[in-house]
């Protein structure tokens, strides 16, 4: 697919992304962040044409079975687990889809165990099941993806720290200023609100709004239960005034 | 009474962590998958343009080269135009440069590399020219939000005096934390562009 400017006046700069609701550099419940945290504030960078503009991706980049975790890796047989969907809408702030975004998730197996050289955990690497997969949204904003539930596991933050099940996510919007990752976690999961990384967000509400909802409209009978995930990117404003970008 | 406006907020970001490469580079991860990767080489033989390669390493507070981090870099062509609608004077959308590069450390030495050819310098803001950079983006475990950068070059050393986003920093000496420079001995060429974290080098980042 390819994302044409659309005729009228030429869309603006990105809204300042605001810090408030996204967790800081430095968070002493996820003691990685100790040593990988920038200590100096951030530049306040007024946007510029390399700031709204980013890589554009098309249909020839993907593959037929890319979205599909449930055979993109399997060989003669099913990947074990519960099979879901994962659907929903790339938003902006304005509340419009955005079209074209490459979105790229990759997940633990159903035993928790990731299929990654530096991944020990004990439970066992299912032949059957890749982990990752990526497509693009429709023109409405639409994406979709068919996987199996990922298990929670154990990882070295406290002796005794398990990450609630969840799916990461990379997302790609218009531009490289909406660039974006993070992580998905499913509704009822008593694991969630023990999480460090979880406890990363200050706001209670941004929490919420990582937790994917049972959604049995989109279930499909005698094959997988769905969880509806809408994800939103930066919105823009709709017209550029003066300190035009382009300087003409 | 102060009225809200009702705008949807971004969704919050959390760490790429450490597993990062089997979503975004499974051969790093171990396995094949895709047909098409997405690699650490923005402009393939055709493409026209100074040819160069990136070098560097991201190290955390300590020291330590970070082993597990992937970077993602943005640019303009040769000539200084875009690859995207959004860029008035944006280039070709089908010539085999799409200006974008994924990039892994290596997981001993914590070296990535990045093989593309030198952008063009970009207007900026206000009719001022921008000096020729490469944007970066950069995720790891540890890191909570992805962080922006810029990447000039130590050869352009009157364009990068007068470009507008360098001269925002207030401190000169932090300036060079943006500046690759030339690595001695290659014979090609490469360019040197480390990334500190933290600490008296810290690399100036962005809130963009």
């Amino acid at each position: 697919m390819q994302r044409n400017t659309p005729a009228g006046p030429r869309p603006g700069e990105y809204f300042q992304r605001d810090r408030t609701l996204q967790p800081p550099a430095y968070t002493q419940v996820y003691k990685t962040s100790a040593t990988r945290s920038p200590q100096k504030p951030l530049l306040s960078l007024e946007q510029t044409v390399s700031e709204i503009t980013g890589p554009v991706f098309g249909d020839h980049d993907l593959g037929p079975l890319d979205h599909d975790l449930i055979r993109n890796h399997a060989g003669d047989g099913e990947p074990i687990g519960p099979r879901i969907v994962v659907h929903g809408h790339v938003l902006d702030e304005n509340g419009r889809g955005v079209p074209g975004a490459l979105v790229e998730i990759w997940q633990a197996n159903a035993g928790g165990r990731y299929r990654h050289r530096n991944d020990i955990y004990l439970a066992p690497i299912d032949p059957n099941f890749g982990g990752c997969g990526r497509c693009l949204s429709d023109e409405t904003g639409y994406y979709f993806f068919r996987t199996i539930m990922p298990g929670p596991y154990p990882w070295r933050n406290y002796v005794n720290s398990w990450r609630p099940a969840h799916i990461h996510l990379s997302i790609f919007g218009r531009s490289f200023c909406q660039r974006l990752i993070t992580q998905l976690y499913f509704e009822g999961d008593p694991l969630i609100p023990e999480c460090p990384i979880v406890q990363t967000i200050p706001d209670a509400s941004a929490v919420e709004r990582l937790i994917a909802t049972l959604d049995m409209n989109a279930s499909i009978p005698f094959d997988s239960r769905a969880y509806r995930f809408d994800i939103v990117l930066r919105g823009r404003r709709s017209t550029l005034f003066e300190n035009r970008l382009d300087g003409n | 009474m102060v009225r809200k406006l009702t705008y949807l907020r971004e969704t919050p970001s959390q760490t790429a962590g450490p597993y990062v490469h089997i979503g975004l580079a499974p051969a790093y991860a171990g396995f094949e998958i895709f047909e098409n990767n997405f690699t650490n080489t923005v402009a393939g033989p055709d493409v026209p343009g100074e040819r160069i390669v990136i070098e560097g390493c991201v190290y955390d507070g300590t020291g330590t080269p970070l082993r597990d981090v992937l970077l993602e870099s943005w640019q303009a062509d040769a000539n200084g135009h875009y690859r995207h609608p959004d860029d008035p004077n944006h280039g070709p959308a089908d010539d085999g440069f799409r200006g974008w590069g994924r990039m892994c450390s290596h997981f001993e030495t914590g070296v990535f590399s990045l093989e593309t050819i030198k952008p063009g310098p970009v207007p900026g803001r206000n009719g001022r020219l921008q000096a020729p950079h490469i944007s970066l983006w950069i995720v790891a475990r540890g890191i909570n939000i992805g962080l922006q950068t810029r990447l000039y070059f130590g050869e352009e050393t009157d364009a990068n005096a007068a470009d507008p986003v360098l001269n925002l920093i207030e401190q000169e000496s932090r300036r060079q934390t943006l500046i690759a420079q030339p690595a001695d001995g290659t014979g090609t060429a490469t360019h040197r562009f480390d990334i500190h974290l933290q600490g008296e080098k810290e690399t100036v980042f962005f809130d963009v």
